[in-house]
C-alpha cells in the first residue's frame, strides 16, 4: 500500500535527509541523467519541434478557456457511445463512486493500470476500507505496492529502487499477494520482469473489473487515450467486464485531430522514444471487444481552483509527460518523495499546492523547492512557464504571513545542498542560460513580491549571481 | 447542485474574466519524410527494427510460404486467425489453425502459440503500426495474451509516414491498438527488457504490391 503524505516535513527537511542517501542519488542521477540525454536526441528528430510544443500549449490553452463546453460536449459522446459519465468534484466523491461501481459488480478485486489520478485521490486506500483490494499492474507500480513505498517519480515511480532492492521485495512479498517469485530469482532486469508478468498474468485472466486513468479525452469523438509500454494497460482496458476510468477533468482535448500533437510529443518527452510501445485508444464500448460496461469518473479535486488562478493555471496543460524532472538539478539530489505528493519535480512544486492548497507545512514549502534555474521551462512540451509560476506561488505563501520568511530561510539552508555539489548547480546554469535567449522570462510575480517587507526580491537572475547576493 | 452543475459553475467562474484563446495554429509539419513510398517503406523497417520488432519483406505470392516458415521457426502448433484474415495467408502452414470467437476465454487464448492479423495503417516514422478490430485485425485480446503476434502490412496501401497522416485514416469509433515494438519496461534501472504483459515476440511482414500495373 503507498503511504500517506499526510504529516509530511516540509520539503527542505524532507530534501536534507534525502541528500545523505547515497544510493537514492546514485540511482536518481544515473537515471535522470539517462533518460534527459535520450529526450534530446528524441525531440532533435524533429525539425518542427518548436511548432508543435505552441500548438500543444495552444490546444491546452483554447481547451482549459472553453472547458465547460468541451466536458459537456465529452459527456454527451461518451454517453452516445455506450458510457457512463459521473462527476465527481473532490477526492472523497471520487472515492465513493469508484468503491460503489465495483460493489454493483459483485467483485472484491480489482486491476488497475498506472494513474496519477487515482493515486492522487488515493483510491487504493479506500477501496481497502470497503474491503475491495486494487492490484497495481504497472511494473514500477507494483515494486511500490509490493515494497509498501511510495512512488518518486512519474514515468518510474520506483526510480529510487536498484535491482538487488526490487528482489528483495519481490522474494520476500509476492507469496502475500498471489503467485510467489520463482525460487533462487536473482536481481537481472528480465528474471524480475519475468517474475512479475507470472505473478500478474493470473490477475489478468481472471479480473473482472479494471481501473485506469487516461492521458487524453477527446470531447469530439468521446474517446478516451491510454499511452503505455508494458501492455498490462492493455490487458486492464480490454479483459474486465466492467471498466472504470477515473480523469482529471484537465485531460480534455477538443479534436481527434489534436491527438496527432501529442502522440508526438508526450513520447518523445517522457520515455524519449519515438513512439511508446502501446497505445490504446476506445470510445464508450464496443460490441463483443472489450469491457461491456464503461464508466469515466471526471475528477475537479483541486483543478477549478487551480483555473481561476491566471498565472497558475497553465500548469493544468501538463500532460505528466515527466521531462521536467529528469532536468531538474533540485529533483535530482532531492528525490520524489521530498515533494510529499504524488506529483514529484517541478511540476509537482507548482501543482501540488495549487490542487491542495498552501495551507500545510509541505505545500507552503513546495514553491520554495527550486533553483529557478529555468530548465523545466526549456523541456516541457506544453511550454508551462514553471519559474513563472513558482514565483507567483511564493508570492502567495508570503502573504498567508509569517510562514514564508521562515520558509525562504529553510529553502537557502537547504539550497545548500546544491552548491555542495557544483556538477548540478553547472547544469542548472547551463540550462538557463541557453533558454534565457530563447524565453522572455516574465516574473510578474516578482514586481509585488518586492513590495512585501518580509522578503528579499529574487531576481529572474542565474541561480549562482542570486546565491552570491543573497548569501551574506 | 449536483456535482456536474458545481464543478461546471466552478469552471465557468475561473475562466468568466480570461482573455479568449487564439485559435491554433497548426503550422506544424504534416511529415517529416520526403514523399517518396520506397523511403518511407524502408524508414518503416528501419524504425520497427530499432525498437526490436522482427521484420520481413515479401511480394505477395511469397507471403504464404513465408508465415509458414515463420510460424514453423517458432514451433508454432497453434494459430489464431481472425475473422476476415485473407483465406491463402495461411495456407502453406501446417500449424492448427483457431478462430477468435466472442466466446473464447482469456485462459483459452493464452494457450494459444501464435496469433496472424493484418492492420489498419502503419507509421514509418514511429515504427507503428496500428489495428482496429476491422476484418483480419479481431479484438483487441487477440494481439495481447498470446506470445508471439506476426503483423502483416500491406505496401504501400497501408503505410503512411507520420502521426498527422494516420489519425484522419482511422476511425475513433473503433477501438485502436498502436504498437510500436513489442511489449518493454524500463522499469528497473532503465534497462530495457522486452516483453512484459504483451506478446515478447513481434513480426512486421512487409508485403510490397510493387508498382501497379492497373
Ligand atoms: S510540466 Fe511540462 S515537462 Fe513537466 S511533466 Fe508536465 S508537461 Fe511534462
Amino acid at each position: 500500500m503507498s503511504g500517506t503524505y499526510l504529516g509530511m516535513p516540509s520539503f527542505p527537511e524532507a530534501a536534507r535527509e534525502a541528500v545523505h542517501n547515497e544510493t537514492l542519488r546514485e540511482n536518481l542521477r544515473h537515471a535522470t541523467h539517462t533518460i534527459r540525454d535520450k529526450r534530446a536526441k528524441a525531440v532533435a528528430e524533429l525539425a518542427d519541434w518548436a511548432q508543435l510544443r505552441e500548438a500543444g500549449r495552444q490546444i491546452k490553452d483554447r481547451t482549459l478557456r472553453h472547458l465547460d463546453e468541451y466536458l459537456v460536449q465529452l459527456e454527451k459522446s461518451v454517453t452516445a457511445a455506450g458510457g457512463t459519465v459521473h462527476w465527481a468534484a473532490d477526492a472523497d466523491e471520487a472515492n465513493r463512486i469508484v468503491a460503489g461501481l465495483v460493489k454493483a459488480t459483485g467483485e472484491r478485486e480489482v486491476v488497475k493500470v498506472k494513474s496519477m489520478a487515482t493515486q492522487e485521490i488515493g483510491l487504493n486506500e479506500a477501496l481497502e476500507a470497503e474491503g475491495i483490494t486494487a492490484y497495481e499492474t504497472d511494473l514500477a507500480e507494483l515494486i511500490v505496492q509490493l515494497g509498501e513505498d511510495r512512488p518518486s517519480h512519474i514515468l518510474v515511480p520506483a526510480i529510487h529502487r536498484n535491482r538487488g532492492e526490487i528482489r528483495e521485495i519481490f522474494a520476500r512479498t509476492m507469496s502475500e499477494w498471489g503467485r510467489p517469485a520463482p525460487e533462487g530469482l536473482t536481481d537481472s532486469p528480465a528474471e524480475l520482469a519475468e517474475a512479475a508478468r507470472l505473478h500478474l498474468r493470473e490477475k489478468f485472466l481472471r479480473a473482472k473489473v479494471g481501473i485506469s486513468g487516461a492521458n487524453f479525452m477527446v470531447a469530439e469523438t468521446g474517446t478516451l487515450v491510454v499511452v503505455e509500454s508494458e501492455g498490462n494497460g492493455r490487458m486492464c482496458l480490454t479483459l474486465p467486464e466492467t471498466l472504470i476510468s477515473v480523469v482529471g477533468i484537465e485531460k480534455t482535448v477538443p479534436t481527434w485531430q489534436d491527438l496527432e500533437v501529442f502522440l508526438q510529443t508526450l513520447p518523445r518527452s517522457s520515455t524519449a522514444e519515438r513512439m511508446n510501445p502501446y497505445t490504446s485508444t476506445w470510445t464508450g464500448t464496443t460490441e463483443a471487444d472489450g469491457p461491456r460496461d464503461f464508466h469515466l469518473v471526471l475528477l475537479d479535486n483541486g483543478r477549478t481552483a487551480t483555473l481561476a488562478d491566471e498565472v497558475g493555471r497553465q500548469a493544468l496543460r501538463c500532460i505528466r509527460c515527466s521531462a521536467c524532472l529528469n532536468v531538474c538539478p533540485v529533483y535530482e539530489r532531492a528525490g520524489g518523495h521530498a515533494y510529499g505528493s504524488v506529483y514529484p519535480g517541478p511540476i509537482g512544486a507548482i501543482l501540488s499546492p495549487q490542487l491542495r492548497g498552501t495551507e500545510s507545512e509541505i505545500d507552503a514549502s513546495l514553491p520554495y523547492a527550486s533553483s529557478l534555474c529555468g530548465a523545466c521551462y526549456d523541456v516541457c512540451p506544453v511550454a508551462i512557464d514553471i519559474p513563472e509560476v513558482l514565483v507567483h506561488l511564493r508570492e502567495r505563501v508570503a502573504g498567508q504571513g509569517g510562514k514564508g520568511h521562515r520558509l525562504e530561510k529553510a529553502a537557502i539552508k537547504a539550497a545548500g545542498w546544491v552548491l555542495n555539489h557544483p556538477a548540478a548547480l553547472a547544469a542548472g546554469e547551463k540550462a538557463a542560460s541557453k533558454t534565457r535567449g530563447l524565453h522572455p522570462r516574465r516574473l510578474p510575480g516578482a514586481a509585488a513580491w518586492t513590495d512585501s517587507r518580509d522578503l528579499p526580491e529574487v531576481p529572474p537572475e542565474p541561480f549562482r549571481d542570486w546565491w552570491k547576493k543573497n548569501r551574506t | 447542485m449536483s456535482s456536474r452543475d458545481q464543478i461546471l459553475a466552478r469552471v465557468r467562474a475561473a475562466v468568466a474574466d480570461a482573455p479568449e484563446a487564439p485559435e491554433v495554429s497548426r503550422d506544424y509539419l504534416t511529415t517529416h519524410t520526403a514523399d517518396d513510398p520506397a523511403a518511407v517503406l524502408d524508414l518503416l523497417h528501419e524504425n520497427l527494427a530499432d525498437y526490436r520488432a522482427l521484420v520481413h519483406r515479401t511480394r505477395p505470392e511469397g507471403l504464404p510460404a513465408l508465415l509458414a516458415r515463420l510460424l514453423a521457426e517458432r514451433g508454432a502448433t497453434t494459430v489464431l486467425a481472425p475473422a476476415g484474415l485473407p483465406a491463402g495467408w495461411l495456407a502453406e502452414s501446417t500449424a492448427t489453425r483457431t478462430d477468435d470467437t466472442p466466446a473464447s476465454t482469456a485462459q483459452e487464448l493464452d494457450a494459444v502459440d501464435s496469433v496472424v492479423t493484418g492492420c489498419a495503417v502503419a507509421i514509418a516514422e514511429t515504427g507503428t503500426i496500428v489495428l482496429d478490430g476491422s476484418a483480419g485485425q479481431g479484438r483487441r485480446r487477440i494481439t495481447l495474451v498470446p506470445d508471439h503476434h506476426i503483423c502483416v502490412v500491406r505496401a504501400p496501401e497501408q503505410v503512411v509516414a507520420s502521426v498527422p497522416q494516420a489519425l484522419p485514416r482511422l476511425d475513433p469509433a473503433r477501438p485502436l491498438t498502436w504498437i510500436s515494438g513489442p511489449s518493454a519496461t524500463s522499469d528497473i534501472e532503465l534497462d530495457r527488457v522486452e516483453g512484459v504483459h504483451g506478446p515478447r515476440t513481434l513480426e512486421v511482414v512487409l508485403v510490397e504490391e510493387g508498382t501497379s500495373t492497373e
